[in-house]
């Protein structure tokens, strides 16, 4: 008991421990969470205030100009231009209004402003005004006057629903998961087998072709795109397949994940008691059935953890989405097509921000559903039964 | 019928020879088993029979089927695991049918094949239950039953009952016995634990590093040792033994000269025993008399009454430092420190030459 700090009845390495994680949740959260909220605001307030300001009304100095002459009628003797600095619809209200550029908070909503020349000036909360005077007006382009408006916090799915359709982000989501799921597939169920052959079945050469796999973890990425793009558009030229397609990229996506992929499942099936397996042995099954009847049932931890790891990698994929991909409406994958984004609408904010948050919600969602599988993955073959 | 023969079986793992050259013959319906301490080979002797191994030489033969080199399936053996080896994800029915369903079986002959084996071990209730949810001895008896269902020539058990608690062993011992008389099974079945080999065989095998040490029904292993391991392997306390030199050699006798000054004469028969040789002499605890009162009495000092209060274990050092365990009455009056005799009769003496050959295994040796 001698070590614990009194009230928090913790030690202080689990104290520290404590504090560390809160701070990694922390610098992981806040981010995301500044992304998903700027994407629900409204677009003129995300360009004006940060994020952390949007449960706060916020001010902004504008201007109107009232209707031009053309648009005055005769009241009781006197002409009037009547209209509103504010369009139909929109939260904002005047907090005060003004003339002068530099004199904004001069009059309060309601009060009249005197013009020089007689001309009266009336401003509501609402953002109607009248305009008065005694002789007709002759005004070309209308009066400017300078207010300060007043816009509460405003939520709205509107900037999702302008990029899913007129920006064609939805689109491109469709293309990555096509891309995405047979890409994490398709190695699944090569390593699967793999790895069963290299932990229960005896050959020779078993343990130098394991080494040879284990060795091409460690071979970087980039160094084979040429030679494997060449490659594929040799044999796709003579077999008649399009030079970019999807049949590249899943097998592409396949032969980078495999190494690991054979890696962690061999480990994991390593690891199963091998009673287990021969006392299917000895119950008559061959080596296909005790693969599929014993081992891939009994692995679907170690499969599933390496099945978020695949589809994670593929999600976020830039690279070889750019090799292998082109950047057809029907092809591109969001990634390509948020750095597109950047490019073009790099003012956009509520399109940059609306995106990226669509192109984290897979992954999140996939994360938060199968976080237990996460860490059993981590420690996949070193936790027996994992 | 299923008669197990193995004739000169040989394992090499690598460089290593760890059986070398095993001769046995097991009857039909007999409960044989394989005892030694560990790395004597006897999982492996077990292993190769079930043909989770690769036989290096030798031959193996299941009612004069030549089966060293089938498959394990088609040996017609079933096999019980240590660790149970229930498949996980399976129910309990499932995990009995599975050999079944793997051959391909008719639904109604395999229900009943597993319905009359869960019926037999009274386990009907658990059918549908995954091991997960199953004590430690319904799990053992699970892997019986898929065993049964099998309806094997021989049964292979590997060390079954050592990863039950001792009063469920005790139990699942007598239950094997008598589910054993019931199949009318042979039984092939590997312990370290000489209890169970004394209280279940009908026939023990003594293994040590690679060889056949003896072979013989319990109170044969018991009662003529045909060497010095035997004798001490089997039995609990084990064997006292006592090295000793020959003092002399009358015709058909010889005689022994004890720690503190006392002789003992042991009848050896034409056995070609010198005075002067070196021999071991063996006497069980229950055959060493405290207080004395045979022809032939040691003097010990007690150093640890053990009261296990029908009887009571004295272990007992000589003035030779030895220490020999005799068997006394639950209410023996001996205190730790007393200075007790201890009677050893000549005629249930056991004698074994240098090499631990039984010289002679005294009057228990008589046939019963």
């Amino acid at each position: 008991m001698s070590g614990k700090i009194p009230f928090l009845n913790m030690s202080p390495g689990r104290l520290a421990a404590t504090l560390l994680l809160l701070f990694l949740c922390l610098i992981w959260t806040i981010p995301t969470a500044g992304l998903f909220i700027s994407s629900l605001r409204d677009k003129d307030q995300l360009i004006i205030s940060g994020w952390w300001t949007a449960l706060i009304t916020t001010e902004r100095n504008e201007r109107g100009r009232t209707g031009p002459s053309d648009a005055q009628f005769e009241r009781e003797g006197e002409f009037v231009i009547a209209g509103s600095f504010i369009p139909e619809g929109s939260s904002k209200s005047i907090l005060s209004f003004g003339d002068q550029q530099n004199d904004l908070g001069a009059y309060q909503p309601g009060e009249t402003l005197v013009r020089g020349d007689g001309k009266r000036f009336t401003l509501w909360e609402d953002g109607s005004y009248e305009y008065v005077s005694a002789i007709p007006f002759d005004l070309q382009r209308g009066q400017r006057f300078f207010f300060v408006a007043t816009i509460p916090p405003t939520f709205s799915l509107a900037n999702y629903r302008e990029v899913l359709t007129s920006e064609k982000i939805g689109q491109s989501f469709v293309n990555t998961f096509t891309v995405a799921i047979p890409a994490t597939i398709i190695p699944i169920l090569i390593a699967a087998f793999a790895a069963y052959a290299f932990s229960w079945m005896k050959f020779p050469g078993r343990q130098l072709i394991f080494v040879f796999v284990v060795g091409l973890l460690v071979v970087p990425l980039q160094m084979t795109l040429i030679p494997l793009l060449r490659m594929y558009n040799t044999l796709g030229s003579v077999l008649g397949i399009e030079a970019k397609s999807y049949i590249g990229i899943w097998l592409a996506h396949t032969g980078f994940g495999l190494p690991l992929a054979i890696y962690l499942l061999r480990n994991y099936m390593t690891s199963l008691p091998r009673d287990l397996i021969e006392s299917a042995k000895i119950d008559g099954a061959s080596h296909f059935q005790i693969f599929s009847k014993l081992l891939l049932p009994l692995s679907i931890p170690a499969l599933a953890s390496f099945a978020i790891f695949q589809f994670l990698w593929v999600w976020n994929d830039l690279l070889v989405a750019l090799v292998f991909l082109g950047k057809r409406d029907d092809q591109i994958v969001l990634t390509s097509k948020l750095r597109e984004l950047l490019g073009s609408r790099g003012e956009n904010w509520e399109i940059l921000t609306s995106s990226a948050f669509i192109s984290i919600i897979v992954p999140l969602v996939v994360f938060f559903a199968l976080q237990r599988y996460f860490v059993r993955g981590l420690l996949a073959g070193s936790v027996k039964g994992g | 019928m299923a008669e197990l023969r193995l004739e000169n079986v040989v394992k090499k793992f690598g460089e290593t020879e760890v059986l070398h050259g095993v001769d046995l013959s097991i009857s039909d319906k007999e409960f044989t088993v394989f005892v030694g301490p560990s790395g004597c080979g006897k999982s492996t002797l077990l292993r190769l029979i079930a043909g989770l191994e690769d036989l290096t030489s030798g031959e193996i033969y299941i009612d004069d089927q030549d089966v060293g080199y089938l498959p394990p399936a088609k040996r017609g053996i079933a096999m019980v695991f240590q660790s149970y080896a229930l498949y996980p994800h399976m129910t309990v029915y499932d995990n009995m049918a599975f050999s079944l369903r793997l051959a391909k079986t008719d639904k109604a002959t395999m229900d009943a094949a597993v319905q009359r084996a869960a019926r037999i071990l009274q386990i009907e209730d658990l059918l549908e239950r995954k091991p997960k949810a199953l004590s430690g001895g319904q799990r053992q008896r699970v892997a019986i039953g898929r065993a049964i269902v099998r309806d094997p020539r021989v049964f292979l058990f590997d060390e079954p009952l050592s990863n039950l608690d001792a009063k469920l062993r005790v139990q699942m011992r007598m239950e094997l016995t008598k589910l054993q008389r019931e199949l009318e099974a042979t039984i092939v079945y590997v312990t370290h634990d000489q209890v169970e080999a004394m209280t279940m065989a009908d026939k023990i095998v003594v293994l040590r590093d690679g060889y056949v040490e003896q072979v013989g029904s319990p109170l044969d292993l018991y009662r003529r040792p045909a060497n010095l391991f035997v004798a001490q392997f089997i039995g609990s306390p084990s064997m006292n033994v006592l090295e000793v030199t020959a003092k002399a050699r009358t015709d058909k006798q010889v005689t022994l000269a004890l720690p503190g000054e006392t002789e003992i004469s042991i009848p050896v028969g034409d056995h070609p025993v010198h005075a002067g040789d070196t021999v071991t002499v063996g006497v069980r605890p229950e055959h060493l008399k405290a207080g004395g009162g045979a022809s032939c009495n040691l003097s010990g000092e007690v150093m640890v009454a053990e009261r296990l209060g029908g009887f009571t274990y004295l272990h007992a050092k000589l003035p030779s430092q030895d220490i020999i365990t005799l068997l006394d009455d639950g209410d023996s009056k001996a205190k730790i420190g007393d200075k007790i005799d201890i009677g050893i009769p000549n005629d249930a003496s056991h004698l074994f030459d240098a090499k631990g050959v039984a010289i002679t295994n005294g009057l228990a040796s008589t046939p019963t």
